[in-house]
């Protein structure tokens, strides 16, 4: 099954935020705690998934010429529906996301796969692309998310670990945080995919 | 006269786009390993950034507020960004080509940098009284923008001779002297006019 390669290649190989390091602002802006992360990231995939499947079924009536122009039209609609729906269901996270909700339109990581496969495709494998990818950007911004938050907070999803003896890294959760995490993260991350694959190293 | 002064230190230093408020880091980390290229963009960024903070002012008021029409914020926004940036480089292509040739290639990055749009939103949400003060505003992003690129880049030029243990070269030991940049800059956050 292509499909399940092509969700993997996503989630993994081509990991959005850890390897392919597209979309970096939301990955650093929201990511102060475990659940902002995880709404940004299913915010981003809906808007993914809606696009390239759009973008797909428009790909032989978009003229080549101002197909970017057309792209940004398409994602932007996404982007507005989603706005207005957080508004109306999911304030709270609505409230904390703020201005990175309309910046989705420019995350780089939706430009680029409308580019790069939607506008190639037929829908279904548009669908499973934009699901690989969207999945994975979700659990790249979590797992930050988390991280920021159990040495930012002492906390995991809103739920104290150490109780109150725990004295927080408060800069963890301020704005240096966000880029120190994630770059020790993905030195982790070379760590372990040089062990796996000893050709790659050096 | 203070309070414009102020508004251009606050959007420059203490609230910086880069450092603080996660503004503009594709670029940031994309185009700044040559002190040269990072100003290039830098200036680029601000020529843009302000024009199209201008705009896109006249436009949330002229049109979208006008006619109720409010909830097409992020759409108008992104195409009037997108179609000024084709008009600069058009524009600068016919009247200026010593200009074009320096900036040309920063150009088409900037319509999806997500500094110029932020910032246009920014400019509405923050409820300024006239257009001098969101100009004053632009143009502190804009030169934070640059400064931080410019001495991120000088960082980086550095970094490239430096002894970097393996796991962390490129990437992620970019980013933490970004968290340790980052962290200098908090500093000024008690710096109050």
């Amino acid at each position: 099954m292509d499909y399940i390669k092509a969700l993997k290649n996503g989630v993994l190989d081509e990991n959005p935020a850890f390897v392919q390091l597209l979309g970096m602002c939301p990955t650093l802006a929201v990511t102060t705690s475990a659940i902002n992360g995880m709404g940004m990231g299913a915010a981003t995939t809906a808007v993914l998934l809606g696009s390239n499947l759009v973008i797909s079924l428009l790909r032989k009536v978009i003229p080549d010429k101002i197909r970017i122009p057309a792209f940004i039209v398409v994602i932007a609609t996404f982007v507005t529906i989603i706005d207005m729906f957080m508004n109306a269901f999911a304030y709270d996270l609505y409230r904390s996301l703020g201005l990175f909700i309309p910046l989705i339109v420019v995350n780089c990581l939706i430009l680029g796969r409308a580019e790069s496969f939607a506008s190639k495709n037929a829908p279904l494998p548009s669908i499973v692309d934009g699901l690989g990818m969207g999945v994975g950007f979700t659990l790249a911004l979590t797992i930050l998310g988390m991280v920021r938050e159990l040495f930012g907070a002492g906390s995991i999803f809103g739920f104290s670990l150490f109780g109150e003896a725990f004295k927080p890294a408060l800069v963890m959760i301020l704005p240096p945080g966000a880029f120190i995490a994630l770059g020790l993260l993905i030195a982790l991350i070379n760590v372990v995919t040089r062990k796996h694959d000893p050709k790659k190293g050096v | 006269m203070m309070g414009l002064f102020s508004i251009f230190i606050g959007a420059a230093l203490v609230n910086n786009f880069v450092l603080s408020k996660f503004l503009g880091i594709c670029p940031f980390l994309g185009v700044s390993k040559k002190v040269g290229t990072s100003l290039g963009m830098g200036i680029a960024v601000t020529f843009v950034m302000t024009l199209a903070s201008v705009i896109t002012y006249v436009v949330h008021y002229a049109i979208l507020d006008n006619y109720e029409i409010l909830y097409l914020q992020t759409i108008a926004f992104i195409l009037v960004i997108a179609a000024l940036v084709q008009f600069v480089e058009m524009f600068l292509k016919k009247s200026s080509p010593s200009l074009y040739e320096a900036l040309g290639v920063f150009l088409p990055l900037i319509t999806t940098n997500c500094a110029v749009l932020g910032l246009a939103i920014i400019n509405i949400t923050e409820g300024f009284e006239n257009i001098i003060e969101v100009i004053v505003n632009s143009l502190g992003a804009a030169v934070g923008f640059t400064i931080a690129i410019v001495l991120f880049a000088g960082i980086r030029e550095r970094l490239e001779i430096a002894d970097v243990p393996e796991p962390l070269k490129g990437v992620p030991i970019a980013l933490i002297t970004a968290g340790l940049m980052s962290i200098a800059f908090l500093g000024f956050s008690s710096l109050s006019i």
